[in-house]
């Protein structure tokens, strides 16, 4: 087992881990932040994006032990509390970039890193920068309208 | 999936890391792990123990050096895409870089790991070999330099001794230089890519995903310096390959999109 302290939205949080423990299967079953879902567990899908150190990975394809003195944020992370939603998860909820709802924890964390880097990308970009991210249900167009309405309202 | 039982060490230093490599054949290198944790997590990989150098700050940087572009091996392709100077000086990579995977792979992926893992359908390697790049490895008796053509020996397989560490990168300078990948998917490998730079005055090359490591396209080289039109030289883009057949295309229609993706790039190199 090795010792590791990182900071979890926010909070300080120490765990003994095993050296193979995958980061989402830490934060899901150690930490019980569930909101970041498993889909592919390949690297593939994208439901399992975190932002490490403010940037978007795939927390099925990080381990723990790698985590480790660093910030992670999940979904569960990013409102700012009071049930007040963060502009990017109000920019989904209002152009409804969801059905099913399981890639879109994925989805929201791929574009706040997203939106950090390039704060008004254009339809093009948008696409070409979630293309880590699948949807099964959606056929992303509403995604891209949500992510242009967050650019817009500055998320 | 979870990855087979494991130690986990974390060296402080090069250094160490060669020390750790030393002291337990089966142990791995880990830098970012985007090509290695995926196989540890189907158990293609099972080391008995991962030395992670990812915290080795000091082998990240982009520089100048003389007529040359010196990389380090820890440096991510995030950080090569968004690179200017690279981005004007070696255009061709900083673009496969950002061809690399998605977003989240190319946050946390490495040009070291992704060139030591060696895959026939490498992007980075398809151009460090088209660029005739120097990779710098170093190990218990110090430093040495390979050539990217003696690098790849063959299908996720290089010259690196088991005690050797990937730590530095070096280009050319490289003038006017595309690299043109097509897949089937976002974010998959590359059915097939061509790289092509202006190099030292001539026009290089790269295949990927046509043999069992990245190649040059010799006959189109030869051809081009022969005086043939961009159209005839790519006429023979599929000379001295091997590719394979497999889901994402048979060896036929690899070696079509080759002559196809060849003449493209020759138009606008």
């Amino acid at each position: 087992m090795t010792r590791i302290a990182l900071t979890v939205n926010g909070e300080g949080r120490e765990a003994e881990v095993q050296a193979r423990q995958l980061l989402v299967y830490f934060l899901r079953e150690q930490l019980g932040l569930t909101g970041t879902n498993v889909g592919c567990d390949t690297s593939s899908c994208g439901a399992c994006t975190v932002l490490l150190d403010g940037e978007s990975v795939k927390s099925c394809t990080v381990l723990a032990v790698q985590a480790d003195g660093s910030e992670v944020t999940t979904i569960e992370g990013l409102a700012r509390g009071g049930g007040e939603l963060h502009p990017v998860q109000q920019a989904f909820h209002e152009q409804h970039g969801v059905q099913c709802g399981y890639c879109t924890p994925g989805f929201v964390m791929a574009t706040v890193s997203l939106l950090k880097d390039n704060p008004r990308p254009s339809e093009a970009e948008i696409r070409h920068a979630l293309e880590g991210n699948l949807c099964r249900c959606t056929g992303y167009h509403n995604i891209v309208r949500a992510v242009e309405a967050a650019a817009r309202a500055g998320a | 999936m979870i990855p087979a039982a494991l130690e986990y060490r974390r060296a402080g230093s090069v250094e160490e890391a060669i020390e750790l490599l030393g002291s337990d054949e089966d142990a791995k290198l880990l830098a970012g792990g985007h090509s290695l944790i995926p196989a540890m997590k189907l158990r293609i990989a099972r080391p008995t123990a991962l030395v992670d150098i990812g915290r080795l700050d000091d082998l990240r940087y982009v520089r100048e050096d003389g007529d040359r572009i010196a990389i380090g091996a820890l440096t991510r392709h995030a950080a090569l895409e968004a690179d200017a100077m690279l981005g004007g000086s070696c255009a061709v990579l900083a673009r496969a870089a950002g061809e690399v995977g998605d977003p989240q792979v190319r946050h946390r992926g490495t040009i070291g790991g992704s060139v030591s893992h060696a895959d026939p359908a490498s992007d980075l390697a398809t151009v460090l070999l088209t660029l005739d790049a120097d990779l710098v490895a170093r190990g218990p008796a110090g430093e040495r330099t390979i050539a990217a053509a003696e690098f790849f020996t063959g299908p996720f397989e290089n010259a690196l001794a088991r005690d050797e560490v990937l730590v530095e990168i070096r280009v050319p300078k490289a003038g006017e230089g595309v690299y043109l990948k097509h897949s089937r998917r976002a974010q998959d490998w590359a059915t097939v890519a061509v790289a092509a730079a202006h190099v030292d005055g001539r026009v290089q090359v790269g295949l990927s995903s046509m043999g069992p490591t990245p190649l040059r396209a010799r006959a189109v080289e030869e051809a081009l310096a022969g005086g043939a039109s961009a159209e005839d030289a790519a006429a023979r883009a599929a000379e001295g390959t091997d590719p394979p057949s497999d889901v994402s295309g048979s060896a036929a229609y690899r070696a079509h999109l080759a002559r196809v993706l060849v003449r493209r790039a020759l138009e606008q190199v």
